[in-house]
């Protein structure tokens, strides 16, 4: 057992886990945070995706211990109380979730998108930006057309953002 | 059309559970006390076991129990059955081997479950497993579809010593060789219906659990029909009598079939977990579900199409090989059979059909329903032919298409089905108007002059859909009867819960049925309720597959609906002081006919539980129905989709470069949602055309057992869709509703195909359409044109 700290959707956790815990494992089985899931064995699906510093990462590829004094971010914390990030406004608008088990990864993976691609994003970026997240319900149609919107409605809402990490 | 009504694009209320991360999966619940399963798998495709030695493993940190086919036998743990019996032509009932939880004495696929360890974590039952000792007895595997029945073939279950589960067939086979002998002309092909993993994007899981103190045991599992799961584990498997055993299907992250069966692994989590005394739970990882959740398609199909002078289609004839896998799984005998060749007719008028198909054993995991089961199959068959036909015939496919098209209704085609209603000649025009279809030509140069080759092609789809009325697939051999049921709680303040035997794993029921209660009650739509998938709850159902949770799930709901709405009037006939036969019921509002006398739904729900204006002798006081609901005939959605691609003839890489789909699934529930559901289907079956397909090596071993080596359908693989819709409506149901789950998995590999064979010369290109295989293509069309 080996003791990691971190900071989760703004609260300080300490814990003490084995050390081939991974993030995912971490956020699911200790923090009972299952908004995060586990579709693959080989970091392809995204479905795992959380923000780490600030950045989209694949939590099935990080080990808890990596993220000593990281600040996470879940799909949990990302809404401010009542009020949805407009990411997650827009994929309900837009009918960009079905089953809705990719849909923790993909709205985490599309903020990050706007994050280093901007908020005007063409239908191509985003096809392109979205090769490592899997949906097999939606086909992408309406999820791509969610992020479009998404990173519009992003616009101005930056101190939600940096609130949400 | 109210705003949360029939035909309003309203959004979803399941959504916001879903994007704030507090859908409740099954992996998400964890139960006190809980221990952890994990199962040990054959390493080979086809074995003995000749011995199997788990002492030493027992003894590992954290194991609480080891169990094997040994003890699924003591405890007469009952096998994994097939609940569709088909006969072969010669009268002969299937070969079904048996299917025992965990195997006994031999392995017959890689993945085939040998032994469960069950220990505090996952990890220690994992550690554990390393220590049980076998010895295998390696035996010849068979893989091949198309060979498994070959003389000399190893024999993978003695019930069927030649690998074949039945010998089918439908049609009259004399009359479809007349036809053919008298043809003007014969299109004859060959095809390949490649093996696809389903791969909801949740991986099955389950958690068992026993209390004592009732004897009553829990599974929560990821199911698309959790009381069709607790019928199978009671009536067959034994683990428990029905009113002692709750199935719980909670969130399910996609099923597209795979979900619907009953499989070994929750088989074995809820018997151990009276075993171990403790819950246990499994979750599959991605490669456990490559190799264990039920694959779909596979089959080797040679097809032929008769035409007489006119360009009339006069017959059809097709046989085919279909794989089943290494056993028999829930539905699996059905698939290629009467969910697949009373389809050979698709939208034309055609005379005679036959069809044979062998089912056959191989040494690969069970092939079972897959989105559309059966109807993609039989569509890929008619429309490559149909679009063959009109190539050789010199003529466009569009018109080859329109002049056969069946054009009146109720119409009878020689394999089972009766098509209600339809309009194909309108959706071929909407889809060629959206589609630029005139403008090809001018599209084709242009590709041409980049060097590249553009292509067009058409499928003309159909389907039946509902899987019902009972007596029906009952005649043809269904184990079950295929109705849905529905029970509507008004509850005294006007709120209203549907407890309804569909389940919803994304296809947004929570929504849509509110719709249908919204529109029917004058309710507001977030004063419904819709529950489903415990079967503690709902009273009994048959679950979600086959596009039938609208067509006959919501038929149940408004025939309920229907009887709420009776009993409101004779409540409100006294609370408004008139007779029962006086009293209407619109938008809300019971009314005295003819006067302003009127109470609203909520006021009367009150009147209905304090029961103060009547006697119990005359009405019973309350407010809730339920009804069964079994339709009159199959639904047939049918559409065109039309996919234009532009194929780079020196890599053969293909770029779809427009979809277009325009679809007849009768009256419209949600427009979004059901738009949404064409989208799925149609990369389901672009995924099918041009990347998915689960390979084995001759060994029998999984070589595509990952999604580094199974090629999903990425974003930047598929374009936007154009959609439309065209509407007649279903006479055979109270709404109107066909069906819209299935439609774009079963419309779109033929339409891939047909534009790529349309771009690259050719006729013959295998699905998957990969870059090698249509660089091929390309190549051999190119030597084909020399030689000319």
């Amino acid at each position: 057992m080996a003791s990691v700290s971190m900071t989760i959707n703004g609260k300080a956790v300490r814990a003490n886990v084995e050390p081939r815990t991974l993030l995912v494992e971490f956020l699911r089985e200790h923090q009972r945070l299952t908004g995060t899931h586990v579709g693959c064995d080989t970091s392809q699906c995204g479905a795992c995706t959380i923000h780490m510093d600030g950045k989209g990462v694949k939590s099935c590829t990080v080990l808890a211990l990596q993220c000593e004094g990281a600040q996470i971010t879940t799909i949990e914390g990302l809404a401010n109380g009542e009020e949805l990030h407009p990411m997650q406004a827009a994929f309900r608008e837009n009918h960009g979730l079905q089953c809705g088990y990719c849909t923790p990864g993909m709205i985490m993976a599309a903020i990050d998108i706007v994050k280093r691609k901007g908020h005007d994003l063409d239908e191509h970026v985003i096809r392109e930006e979205l090769e490592g997240n899997i949906c097999r319900c939606t086909g992408y149609h309406n999820i791509v057309k969610s992020i479009a919107a998404g990173a519009k409605a992003m616009r101005g809402h930056a101190g939600l953002q940096q609130a949400a990490e | 059309m109210t705003s949360t009504g029939i035909g309003a694009a309203v959004r979803r209320k399941e959504d916001h559970r879903f994007i704030t991360g507090k859908g409740r999966y099954t992996d998400d619940i964890n139960r006190p006390g809980q221990a952890h399963a994990y199962f040990l798998r054959s390493p080979h495709a086809h074995a003995k076991i000749k011995s199997l030695d788990v002492q030493g493993a027992k003894t590992k940190p954290g194991v609480l129990a080891i169990l094997t086919g040994d003890d699924i036998a003591t405890d007469k743990v009952g096998g994994l059955i097939c609940g569709w019996m088909i006969h072969s032509k010669d009268g002969s009932p299937m070969k079904a081997g048996p299917h025992p939880a965990l195997a006994q004495g031999k392995v017959r696929y890689v993945g085939d479950h040998v032994a469960v360890v069950i220990a505090e974590t996952v990890g220690e039952a994992k550690d554990a497993a390393e220590a049980i000792k076998i010895e295998y007895e390696v035996l010849p595997a068979e893989v091949e579809t198309a060979s498994a029945q070959r003389q000399g073939a190893a024999v993978i279950h003695d019930v069927a010593p030649d690998n074949t589960v039945y010998r089918w067939h439908l049609g009259d086979k004399a009359k479809t060789d007349a036809a053919f002998a008298a043809a003007k002309h014969v299109t004859k092909i060959d095809l390949t219906n490649n093996r696809l993993a389903p791969n909801p994007m949740e991986p099955r899981a389950a958690i068992g659990e026993y209390d004592s103190g009732d004897g009553v045991f829990t599974l929560y599992t990821t199911s698309q029909n959790p009381h069709v799961a607790r019928l199978v584990l009671s009536a067959f498997i034994g683990i428990a009598p029905e009113h002692k055993l709750r199935v719980v299907a909670p969130d399910v992250g996609g099923g597209f079939g795979s979900k619907i069966f009953i499989y070994a692994e929750e088989t074995v989590c809820v018997w151990a977990a009276k075993k171990v005394g403790r819950p246990v739970k499994w979750t599959s990882d991605r490669t456990e579900a490559f190799l264990s959740d039920a694959h779909g398609r596979d089959h080797v199909t040679h097809a032929e199409l008769a035409t007489d002078e006119n360009g009339k289609i006069t017959a059809l004839r097709a046989r085919t090989i279909a794989n089943l896998g290494g056993y028999l799984s829930t539905f699996s005998s059905s698939v290629p059979t009467y969910l697949y060749a009373p389809l050979l007719s698709g939208q034309y008028d055609i005379a005679n059909i036959y069809c044979e198909v062998d089912g056959v054993y191989t040494n690969t995991t069970p092939v079972d329903a897959y989105r559309g089961a059966g109807r993609p199959e039989a569509t890929f068959v008619v429309e490559r032919l149909v679009e063959a036909a009109a190539r050789e015939l010199g003529q466009d496919p569009a018109k080859f298409r329109r002049k056969n098209y069946i054009k009146s209704f109720p119409h009878q085609t020689p394999v089972i089905m009766t098509y209600d209603a339809g309009d194909y000649a309108a959706s071929l025009a909407k889809a060629m108007e959206i589609a630029d279809y005139a403008n090809i030509g001018k599209r084709k140069r242009e590709s041409a002059k980049n060097g590249k080759l553009r292509g067009i092609g058409i499928s003309s789809y159909i389907e039946a859909c509902g899987i019902a009325p009972s007596q029906a697939v009952g005649s043809l051999g269904a184990g079950v009867g295929l109705w849905e049921s529905a029970e509507v709680r008004v509850n005294p303040v006007g709120t209203v819960e549907v407890l309804t035997g569909s389940h919803s794993h994304g296809q947004g029921h929570e929504t849509t049925f509110a719709q249908l209660v919204s529109e029917r009650l004058g309710v507001p739509f977030e004063n419904v309720a819709i529950i489903h998938g415990d079967t503690d709850k709902v009273q009994f159902g048959m679950g979600t597959y086959g596009s039938r949770s609208g067509a006959v799930g919501m038929s149940a709901i408004y025939k309920a609906l229907d009887k709420v709405i009776e009993k409101g009037k004779k409540v409100a006939a006294y609370v408004l002081e008139a007779s029962a036969g006086d009293i209407e019921f619109k938008d809300g509002k019971f009314t005295v006919k003819g006067t302003d006398k009127a109470a609203d739904f909520g006021a009367i729900a009150l009147q209905a539980y304090i029961a103060h204006k009547f006697s119990g002798q005359e009405l019973e006081p309350g407010l809730k129905e339920g009804a069964f609901y079994d339709p009159t005939n199959f639904t047939f959605p049918a559409g065109v989709h039309i996919c234009e691609v532009e194929v780079d003839p020196g890599t053969g890489s293909t770029r779809i470069e427009r979809w277009t789909a325009v679809d007849d699934f009768g009256v419209v529930i949600n427009p979004m949602i059901v738009e949404g559901q064409v989208h799925g289907g149609i990369a389901q079956g672009v995924g099918q055309a041009l990347l998915e397909g689960v390979r084995y090596n001759a060994d029998g071993q999984l070589v595509t057992a990952s999604y580094m080596d199974y090629a999903m359908p990425r974003a930047d693989d598929l374009p936007s869709f154009h959609v439309g819709m065209t509407v007649t409506p279903c006479p055979s149901n109270p709404l109107g509703v066909k069906g819209c789950g299935e439609a774009g998995a079963i419309a779109a590999p033929a339409a891939v195909i047909n534009a790529i064979t349309d771009a690259v010369g050719h006729e013959h290109v295998a699905m998957p359409a990969t870059a090698e295989t249509v660089w091929k293509a390309c190549q051999r069309a190119s030597q084909k044109l020399a030689a000319e």
